[in-house]
């Protein structure tokens, strides 16, 4: 990738990664094939900053969550937290150093708690694992004092509670709790308001600003949904099949788009005050399983723009404005990307 | 066009016709599922008509009951859910209290049925071209050519290419399947389909374009359409008129633009701004904090009120009806009687 | 339950308010799980059967000589009686009376049914879930010896270990019936606990930072719960009716007092074809209904557990005219 810093929001770079690969084998004993399911990702987060890494099924974002979580390693490339890259984490204590500083939040209410326990036994066990110089009533201080940072109040009594006696979005919030209890510094939330109701969204989105503020937590937010990207992040990654397509500041990107799917995106995301503007053709097609690509853009199938090059040149992110990148031949060129929408 | 509930008797069998014109007719429809700990009202007297070649939107959150009510127009309840009041006429017909038979010369037909996750309806053993075949033969015809050519008509109608008709469903891509199973639902014309979030599993793009597809075909082959979904800012690019449901009951009810321009439940109106602008300027939203009620024991006076950010002292104590406020039904005493109320700018605002 | 909002609703929430309305608490938690227990009993018919069975058999065990006030093994009364206000069911052809054998026996029948439920089920425990969530090697070894055990007929192995053991008792049968009985509650915990896997919460315990064997003691077991209850239920049966045969077949010590001896020395002095039906109908009746009595709570179990299969209620619909 070209090496151009990005400068984040606030100058120090917390995880770096340099060409983040991952591939799964697929196929049987007789036909393998190769799933590059992330492709030389290269991206940063710093210091209290919310980046949101935005993509449709299948563009590889939950990988790089889970890449980053340390539940798969890469097939190739590197990350740097901290400076320090992830693969020396090996003994044991390094490995829960890190899980306590970089958690994750699942995006499945339902799914990420175990229903067998009250919703304070999630945080007691990360803070006992994290924090063992705590005693047992400072535990549950700090239990108490996450779940009120997120908003669950009266404490007390949201601690007694069964995760079937509450609601989706405060189970999230209870989600959002046990990463906050281990002082991390970044938070990596897969998709966290994609299954609730649209009411709540917002609320659990405001937290999440809240917690950049007032916490000084960055967080890292995968979604599909450039809407709630918009308005909650600083920085925007898009990707596509597995390479990011683009990224920049949230504003930048989503006002002056220059990669022809990021526009795709825009174009097709509802939004109930804009007119009543539906175009005929639309698009109609679906991001790629990418099974042993070939070099080349892999958008270039549903790209109008695509020249020759994009057949034959894999496209690296290339500086379009400071901070502003985007992996596309024609907007590297300086042409007037206008693709979509 | 407004549907202010009238106290009907319940009846079944061949009912008077509603007003001419409408093919569906639902009044004052309730659906009652019998829970552990008591019974639980998931529709509540819900009534309205659709038109012919009318696309409704029905919108809410989970919970609102709106799935359940299009299980009960299509008559595919099942115990310990039953229709417990009120009247569904399909063309003037009663739906409700016929039996599968009676009901099998309806079904696919005239009315037909496009689930949630509906891909996954697809038997994932046979290709396309066997499942089309056996919903035809289910209703009568026999001829293999006639079978094969309206197979191929239905898929070329919603995009599809005839040749996938020799594939099976793994092979298709998930917007794919959702479109085979809208040609399926169009293999006899019907005059109404009901859709239950049929867009809801897929990407953005993909949905969008099947939307566009969707309204496409509605308009050239004009039925009528029933789209239930949770996601209030995609179908109002779509639909013309527009049903708000929370928590069992209708909230409000009338022409789409008209909502968004002037909603006027609070409601209707936090739901929209609980959407963030992609374009526009950037502001700090709220949502809706809270939960919807529990229809166990639904609260005594309106159901919103909890969360009402509008709520005034008798909104606790008092159950709204439905009041006509111009061309749309709205559920909420700020409105009662169309009467002059000022709203929060301190503006007078008349019926 | 009543929805109780935490704060004020009639002014503006502030944002970032959570979105809740919680349900009022109630008592504390140890008697509330045991009053959902007893509600959940009573409102199954299948569970109240089979438990008002299940207590009549533990009371029987645990005070015989209450019920029973003839000694179960002294040969002193008149031979192959019928029933009488002094026997009950009558006497054997040997001079016992068989109203006293047959409550004396409950004991080493329950003995036997709970031991063999509890070790099968424990075993089974470990070795599935290890296997399913070690994976890898571990499950590989682990299913090798699940699967071979599983694969041997059952009845002759039994046969052939309970002959070379010789007049076995109650602690031989256990152990007997356990060792060939493990491998099928392996199998099927393994498979629950495998689908288990994919569930979020063991992602998040696992990025939480926790063990491995913690996260299958702590977090999977727990949420087997009513599987390994059916199991251990399923067992339990399974020891009824399997060690009973085994003694009927002669493999049991025949001096011992239990079902299964009855039904072997009844069936040794021709006890249907001479006449003595009690003798032989008392002991399988017993059989019967204890095992009636454990398959009852196993459907109970499925159905308090999973709600799907209960019997579904029908709304009584009011139509007018």
């Amino acid at each position: 990738m070209t090496s151009t810093s990005e400068p984040t929001a606030n100058g120090t770079a917390l995880l770096r990664t340099d060409k983040l690969t991952r591939h799964f084998r697929i196929g049987n004993a007789l036909s393998q094939q190769t799933l590059h399911a992330v492709d030389e990702v290269s991206l940063t987060i710093g210091e209290r900053e919310i980046v949101a890494l935005a993509g449709e099924s299948g563009s590889g974002k939950s990988t790089i969550a889970r890449l980053l979580a340390k539940i798969y390693k890469p097939t190739s490339g590197e990350t740097y937290f901290q400076g320090k890259p992830l693969s020396g984490f090996r003994s044991r204590a390094d490995r829960l150093r890190y899980s306590g500083l970089a958690p994750m939040v699942f995006q499945d209410p339902f799914a990420s708690i175990n229903p067998v326990f009250r919703v304070s036994h999630g945080v007691l066990r990360g803070l006992k694992l994290h924090r063992p110089e705590l005693s047992r009533d400072e535990r549950y201080a700090e239990a108490r004092r996450v779940f009120e940072v997120v908003g669950l109040t009266p404490a007390d009594e949201v601690l007694e509670r069964f995760p079937h006696e509450l609601s989706g979005g405060q189970r999230q919030r209870v989600g959002f709790a046990q990463a906050l209890a281990m002082k991390p510094k970044l938070i990596l939330a897969d998709e966290p308001v994609s299954m609730l109701d649209v009411s709540i969204r917002i609320g659990l989105l405001n937290m999440m600003a809240d917690l950049r503020d007032s916490q000084g937590v960055s967080i890292l937010y995968i979604t599909h949904d450039l809407a709630s990207a918009r308005y909650v992040a600083d920085r925007l990654i898009v990707m596509y099949a597995g390479r990011v397509a683009e990224s920049g500041p949230a504003e930048e990107v989503l006002g002056n788009p220059r990669h022809p799917y990021t526009q795709l995106l825009l174009s097709a995301a509802p939004d109930p005050r804009a007119p009543l503007g539906v175009g005929a053709e639309t698009d109609r097609g679906e991001p790629p399983k990418v099974i042993d690509p070939a070099p080349g853009c892999r958008f270039r199938a549903r790209c109008p723009l695509a020249i020759d090059k994009c057949h034959q040149v894999t496209p690296e992110l290339s500086q379009i404005r400071p901070g502003h990148q985007a992996a596309c031949h024609v907007a590297e060129e300086g042409a007037e990307v206008k693709a979509f929408g | 066009m407004s549907s202010v509930p009238a106290k009907q008797e319940p009846a079944t069998g061949d009912t008077p016709p509603g007003p001419p014109g409408a093919m569906l007719d639902v009044r004052d429809l309730s659906v009652t599922y019998a829970a552990d700990r008591g019974p639980v009202v998931a529709v509540d007297h819900v009534s309205f008509q659709v038109d012919p070649g009318e696309f409704l939107g029905i919108v809410g959150e989970s919970g609102c009951g709106k799935s359940t009510l299009l299980f009960a127009i299509a008559q595919l309840l099942a115990p310990p859910a039953a229709i417990t009041s009120g009247q569904v006429s399909f063309k003037g017909r009663s739906l409700v209290g016929l039996t599968d038979s009676q009901l099998a010369a309806v079904r696919w037909k005239d009315l037909s049925v496009v689930m949630q996750s509906a891909m996954n309806a697809l038997n994932p053993v046979r290709h396309i071209r066997a499942q089309f075949a056996d919903a035809m033969r289910a209703h009568g015809v026999r001829s293999k050519t006639e079978i094969a050519d309206r197979s191929a008509e239905v898929l070329r109608m919603v995009g599809i290419d005839p040749v996938h008709l020799r594939s099976y469903p793994h092979q298709l891509s998930g917007g794919m399947r959702q479109r085979a199973m809208i040609a399926m639902a169009m293999l006899f014309t019907p005059d109404l389909v009901i859709m239950d979030e049929p867009t809801s599993a897929l990407d953005v793009v993909a949905q969008r374009s099947l939307m566009v597809q969707i309204k496409e075909l509605q308009q050239r082959l004009d039925f009528a359409v029933i789209f239930v979904t949770h996601d209030m800012s995609l179908i109002s690019h779509f639909s013309d008129r527009l049903m708000v449901m929370y928590a069992g009951q209708v909230a409000e009810f009338g022409d789409t633009r008209e909502l968004f321009d002037r909603p006027l439940h609070p409601y209707t109106a936090g739901l929209m701004d609980a959407f963030p602008s992609i374009r526009g300027p950037r502001r700090e939203l709220t949502g809706i904090p809270g939960s919807p009620p529990n229809l166990a024991t639904p609260p005594p006076g309106c159901r919103f009120e909890p969360r009402c950010p509008r709520a005034m002292e008798r909104c606790a104590a008092v159950q709204p009806e439905l009041y006509q406020v111009g061309g749309t039904d709205v559920r909420c005493l700020l409105h009662e009687d169309g009467a002059a109320h000022r709203d929060s700018t301190g503006e007078e605002k008349t019926a | 339950m009543a929805m109780m909002p935490v704060s004020g609703p009639t002014t503006a929430p502030p944002a970032g308010l959570p979105d809740q309305a919680l349900p009022v608490p109630t008592a504390g938690r140890r008697s509330q799980a045991l009053s959902r227990l007893v509600r959940a009993v009573r409102s199954n018919r299948k569970a109240t059967v089979g438990t008002v069975l299940l207590v009549i058999f533990i009371l029987l065990a645990l005070f015989p000589g209450v019920i029973a006030h003839k000694s179960p093994t002294a040969t002193i009364y008149p031979r192959s009686l019928g029933p009488s206000a002094q026997h009950l069911f009558g006497t054997t052809a040997l001079g016992q009376d068989i109203f006293a054998q047959a409550v004396y026996g409950t004991q080493q029948v329950l003995v036997i049914a709970f031991g063999v439920g509890l070790l099968t089920t424990g075993i089974a425990v470990l070795i599935g879930v290890a296997a399913a969530y070690l994976g890898g090697a571990w499950d590989g070894v682990l299913n090798l010896i699940t699967d071979v055990l599983l694969v041997i007929p059952l009845f002759p192995l039994l046969i052939v270990i309970a002959t070379y053991v010789q007049n076995a008792g109650t602690a031989v049968l256990v152990v007997v019936l356990t060792l060939t009985g493990w491998s099928y509650t392996a199998r099927q915990l393994r498979a629950q606990a495998l689908s288990l896997r994919k569930r979020e919460f063991l992602e998040a315990a696992r990025v939480r930072g926790e063990r491995r064997m913690y996260i299958v003691m702590v977090e999977i077991i727990p949420t087997m719960t009513s599987l390994i209850v059916a199991s251990f239920l399923t067992n339990a049966l399974y020891a009824v009716l399997f060690g009973s045969s085994l003694q009927f077949i002669g493999l049991g010590d025949p001096n011992s007092v239990s079902w299964g001896t009855m039904l072997y020395w009844a069936e040794n002095n021709a006890a249907l074809q001479t006449g003595q039906y009690l003798w032989a109908i008392v002991p399988g009746a017993l059989i019967a209904l204890l095992g009636a009595a454990f398959a009852l709570l196993n459907y109970a179990f499925d159905e308090i557990g999973n709600p799907a299969l209960r019997p579904v209620r029908r709304i009584r619909v009011k139509r007018a005219g």
